[in-house]
């Protein structure tokens, strides 16, 4: 589903990446993790398009992100811990915008849909300025999955959450998995992404410095190989 | 049709934006009316000089109105990573420039269409100039706003964003701001067309080309 060889990215003469092979399979939950600045987000950007690359090969849902980059946008959804949403206009409304947007068939009934599945119908008049850190999160969610995109990518969604917001967050995840997406996260936190994923890759100085599929996992030898490269 | 409609959704959300706070439309109409009531007070304006000081005045309030709706338009996407959410649609880069440029036009000539008949009351100028005075006001902010959405786009990724987009956008808009006063004059001195049809064609061919430029570029200038 998600395919990446020999990736680079640099910005000015600074590499971020410096050549990641990566492949997401079909309805896997991979989950990434690496210390601040090791790259986690460039990878992101690059893969939703964002940030064009400096080097290599990225091929999503069979498009190539250097010529079908439009195509390949209505195959992700994206939740960051920005929430990438319109502030001074409501749930409804920003929905309804990005509905135009991605041509999503029977619009009402579908923002209806989201709204309910992440807890918000009841409020969705509301501008999104008086929601909770929590609330806008959940939104966000229902942002990305409006379109029902068969990659979800989840870049550091728990940022800012209190614990009881990150805890039903949590439960949002894992019924997105349940639906069988393909689903990419990066995150700090370690347990919530060990619990989530399938497979843990460690991102460090651009480079892939560990991987393994959870039932593999040597969860002591994981947390060694993070925390050497977190204290670095 | 389908890139007509997401071009639409793009003002429809911004026009939609203003309406519930109103802070970019107040600001520019607040302003602009600032700027012609100085002008108007500071100048000792007898009738033989309004008519020759009321056309840079009038272009002067637009200007500097229509900077501080351009310096707002990709700010608040920016500040509030939504700007992100819209690079992530599934449309065309050019879509996007489109739809914020027509945002802007539409709240520069919301503010115009506010601003003028208090403009002509105060310099004491004959109604009848009021639709040849709306067709080059109409050509004078397209040129403007059409290179001003780029430069907003651009200014936007650098810290001194507010201050860069005038010192950017100035010097490449004097076309725009010279044709627009001199067209803006021979309507209310009432010369004949040929006699400006030169800063016409010029105005005319700015938009033209640099709608076409920013149009092409716009793609370029949102990559990080």
């Amino acid at each position: 589903m998600i395919e990446i060889r020999k990736l680079v990215k640099a910005f000015g003469s600074r590499a971020v990446l410096k050549g990641v092979d990566l492949k997401v399979s079909e309805g896997e939950f991979l989950t990434l993790v690496g210390p601040n600045g090791a790259g986690k987000t460039t990878l992101m950007n690059v893969i939703s398009t964002l940030t064009k690359p400096t080097g290599g090969q990225v091929r999503i849902a069979g498009y190539d992100l250097a010529d079908g980059a439009v195509q390949l946008r209505r195959q992700i959804g994206l939740v960051s811990h920005k929430t990438l949403l319109y502030d001074d206009l409501s749930a409804e409304q920003n929905l309804r915008f990005y509905a135009r947007m991605y041509d999503v068939p029977n619009a009402d009934d579908r923002i209806e849909t989201v709204l309910r599945q992440v807890g918000l119908w009841g409020r969705q008049r509301d501008p999104v300025r008086t929601y909770s850190r929590g609330m806008q999160q959940r939104l966000a969610i229902a942002r990305a999955m409006l379109h029902e995109p068969p990659i979800l990518l989840l870049d550091e969604p728990d940022t800012g959450l209190d614990q009881h917001a990150a805890a039903m967050l949590s439960e949002l995840l894992h019924q997105v998995g349940a639906t069988r997406r393909t689903v990419l996260m990066t995150t700090h936190n370690l347990e919530r992404g060990l619990e989530l994923g399938d497979r843990v890759v460690i991102l460090a100085g651009g480079r892939i410095a560990y991987q393994a599929d959870k039932s593999d996992l040597d969860t002591k030898r994981f947390r060694e190989v993070y925390y050497q490269y977190v204290d670095q | 049709m389908s890139y007509i409609r997401k071009v639409y959704a793009i003002v429809a959300k911004d026009v939609a934006a203003e309406l519930r706070t109103r802070e970019m439309l107040s600001s520019m109409f607040v302003f602009s009316l600032l700027v012609i009531l100085v002008f108007n007070f500071a100048f000792d304006l007898r009738a033989e000089n309004q008519k020759t000081l009321a056309p840079g005045v009038l272009w002067v309030a637009i200007a500097f109105a229509g900077m501080l709706g351009l310096s707002r338009s990709f700010i608040m996407e920016k500040d509030r990573g939504s700007i992100e959410g819209l690079l992530l649609t599934p449309v065309d880069r050019s879509a996007i420039y489109l739809g914020k440029m027509l945002g802007n036009l539409l709240f520069i000539g919301v503010v115009v269409i506010i601003i003028l008949p208090i403009f002509i009351v105060l310099f004491n100028l004959s109604a009848e100039h009021l639709p040849s005075l709306v067709g080059v006001v109409i050509l004078g902010i397209i040129g403007f706003s059409g290179v001003g959405t780029l430069f907003s786009a651009m200014a936007v990724h650098t810290r001194a964003r507010e201050v860069l987009l005038p010192i950017l956008l100035f010097p490449v808009v004097i076309p725009v701001m010279l044709a627009s006063v001199k067209l803006t004059a021979g309507v209310l001195d009432g010369v004949p067309f040929a006699d400006v049809q030169n800063w016409f064609s010029l105005l005319v061919g700015f938009d033209l080309i640099f709608l076409a430029l920013s149009f092409m570029l716009f793609d370029y200038v949102m990559e990080e």
